[in-house]
């Protein structure tokens, strides 16, 4: 049971990792990125490609990171053009990048799913509480905790996190005083993507590198951002976490119906609160 | 490749534009009616195939045109009841009989009844919220569909299923099953058609034009975006017997994520709302994916994806149906 709970976690904070860009790009500008899975999954290979050592592992994570950035500037740049369009063609257009990516990635990798092994000395197990636990998701669990408070305080205290969160509540009112909200959008996407790219590489180690992955991860993500509210960081740690602990636990309770378990959660956020647990009034769930 | 071409590029199209007269469009419709019913005749047994496989997933990106186009609720998560039809016909085929109607109804049946059963929920929403909706359903049934093994095969998919028969005699030969596919095919695009041009399918059209105002004006809107959903997935499923028809074997991809946005590409090159443009972009599709595929080293969904942002970019007027092409009526 402790298990379970700590696996919960560890995935939960995970899924905020990943699930706080694409809230937050959706939520500032409509733009739902469908690409993000796959750029998991490029941080899962390049985690996969590297591992073994520490240097490899950082390195991998300084990569992962600096292609991020790359990826969310030129997602931005490409999603311009159409932002006179409606929000699906957006949306497609990142579907399409997605199956791209993906398939470059399965030409570069293969498509054999790869098992990414920890960094030495966080390979081993420890005892908590009675119960052994792989050392590296509790490692990860404490990064991502730390990487959850970093981001709520970057958006919650500094002069960029209020521009980002005026952006997402009115965005013709921050144009009217003078921001570029193309630039705030690009800025948004790069750091987003950049995370959803380091989360693959701190995932790699639990869920490994393999085709599909991105498809997974992303609806993880879509379900985290719907629960949680849109454009709302506190909603993603929260449907994040709510999450793992619903995807873990479902799996050991009711391992026949686990997904069942997650879509029923949804339902029952839908239903009572159909604008997310967060989510603010300008992007409520029935439009 | 000509001879697959030629018939695929008037994308089995049984109605067309109703603007420039319904006398023309009928003529139209007829011909291209003859052209495909003879295809197996001229052709040799690949294209045949490869024809009648365009004719399955045309009919399932025409159900999905019925939900995107007419009633502007864009799914990414479709397939599961192409999928769920599929299995059912599949089952029902190995277990009970494989006689003619039983397993295209049994399909119909089990796609309509998976999209009620999840259709509630999704119709509370629109817009880049249905996608996601409908994606995470759609990747929920396909793992149940991956847990539920004895009745699924799990991941090694649903083998063994054999020949539908008609009166007796098993459809052995692709030419015949051609037919088979056809005349359901017909009936499937039809009963859309029908659908899409009554007072009913008007209706949908106000919804996905202005749901508001269509509230005002007493409509129930959630009632009939949860109907149109339903047959949907009903049609959806039919096209899933003729799948397992056609491959005689089912897997997981037929439900999942990739099948369901290759349908939306289908219906988002053909323009969304043209009933006929889904058929094309499904012959585009299933061209691009199985008869070019494995000759680009089984990467045809690279070429496919390509294809959708090309498409993004330079069709906004397939691409944008939901929004740009109000005053058309759905043909």
């Amino acid at each position: 049971m402790l298990v379970s709970v700590l696996n919960g976690f560890a995935i939960g904070f995970l899924l905020f990792i990943v699930a706080v860009g694409l809230s937050i790009v959706f939520g500032m500008m409509d733009v739902l990125n469908l690409a993000h899975g796959a750029l998991f999954l490029g941080g899962a290979y390049l985690g996969a490609a590297f591992a073994g050592s520490w240097g490899g592992f950082l390195a991998a994570l300084g990569i992962a990171a600096v292609l991020g950035l790359v990826a969310g500037g030129l997602l931005s740049l490409m999603t311009e053009p159409l932002s006179r369009r409606s929000h699906l063609d957006q949306a497609l257009l990142t579907l399409g990048v997605a199956f791209v990516a993906s398939e470059l990635l399965i030409i570069a990798f293969g498509d054999d799913p790869l098992s990414v092994a920890a960094p030495p000395a966080l390979d081993g197990s420890v005892t908590v509480f009675g119960a052994v636990y792989p050392t590296y998701r509790l490692v990860l669990i404490g990064v991502g905790a730390v990487l959850a408070l970093a981001v709520h305080l970057v958006v919650d205290r500094t002069r960029v996190g209020a521009l980002v969160r005026a952006t997402v509540a009115d965005r013709e009112m921050v144009a009217t005083i003078g921001v570029d909200n193309r630039l705030v959008k690009a800025a948004v996407f790069a750091v987003g993507s950049l995370l959803a790219t380091t989360a693959g590489v701190l995932g790699g180690p639990v869920y490994g590198a393999r085709p599909g992955l991105d498809a997974t991860v992303l609806i993880l993500a879509l379900v985290v951002v719907v629960i949680g509210g849109l454009g709302s960081v506190r909603g993603a740690l929260v449907g994040a976490l709510i999450i793992g602990q619903v995807d873990t636990l479902g799996r050991v309770l009711l391992p026949e119906l686990a997904s069942f378990v997650l879509f029923a959660a949804l339902a029952l956020v839908l239903v009572l609160r159909p604008q997310g647990l967060f989510g603010g009034l300008t992007t409520a769930g029935t439009r | 490749m000509t001879a697959v071409d030629a018939p695929a590029v008037p994308g089995g199209a049984p109605a067309t534009t109703p603007e420039p007269g319904r006398g023309r469009g009928g003529l139209v419709a007829a011909a291209v009616l003859v052209v495909l019913a003879a295809a197996p005749l001229f052709l040799a047994p690949f294209a045949t195939t490869t024809l009648t496989r365009v004719l399955v997933f045309a009919l399932f990106a025409v159900s999905l045109d019925l939900l995107v186009g007419v009633t502007g609720l864009p799914s990414l998560g479709h397939a599961a009841y192409f999928g769920s039809g599929a299995y059912a016909a599949g089952w029902v085929s190995i277990n009970v009989t494989a006689e003619a109607p039983v397993p295209m109804l049994v399909g119909a049946a089990v796609g309509a009844v998976a999209a009620a059963l999840t259709g509630w929920i999704t119709v509370r929403t629109g817009g880049v919220f249905f996608l996601m909706l409908t994606l995470a359903i759609g990747e929920t049934v396909q793992q149940l569909a991956n847990t539920w093994d004895e009745v699924t095969g799990g991941a090694n998919g649903l083998t063994g299923i054999p020949a539908v028969r008609l009166a007796g005699a098993p459809l052995a030969n692709a030419g015949f099953l051609h037919w088979y596919v056809l005349a359901v095919f017909v009936l499937g695009f039809v009963l859309v058609w029908v659908v899409a041009r009554s007072p009913f399918g008007a209706a949908l059209r106000g919804i996905r034009d202005n749901e508001p105002r269509m509230r005002a004006l007493g409509y129930p809107t959630a009632l009939y975006k949860y109907g149109v959903f339903v047959l949907a997935g009903g049609v959806a499923g039919l096209a899933g017997s003729l799948l397992a028809a056609q491959a005689r074997f089912v897997a997981l991809p037929d439900l999942g994520f990739v099948t369901a946005s290759f349908a939306l590409l289908a219906v988002v090159i053909g323009g969304a709302g043209s009933l006929w443009g889904a058929c094309l972009g499904a012959a585009l599709v299933i061209v691009i994916r199985d008869a070019l595929g494995p000759g680009l080293g089984g990467h045809g969904t690279l070429v496919l994806g390509i294809v959708f942002v090309l498409v993004v970019y330079l069709l906004p007027r397939g691409a944008a149906g939901l929004r740009l092409r109000r005053r058309e009526t759905p043909s």
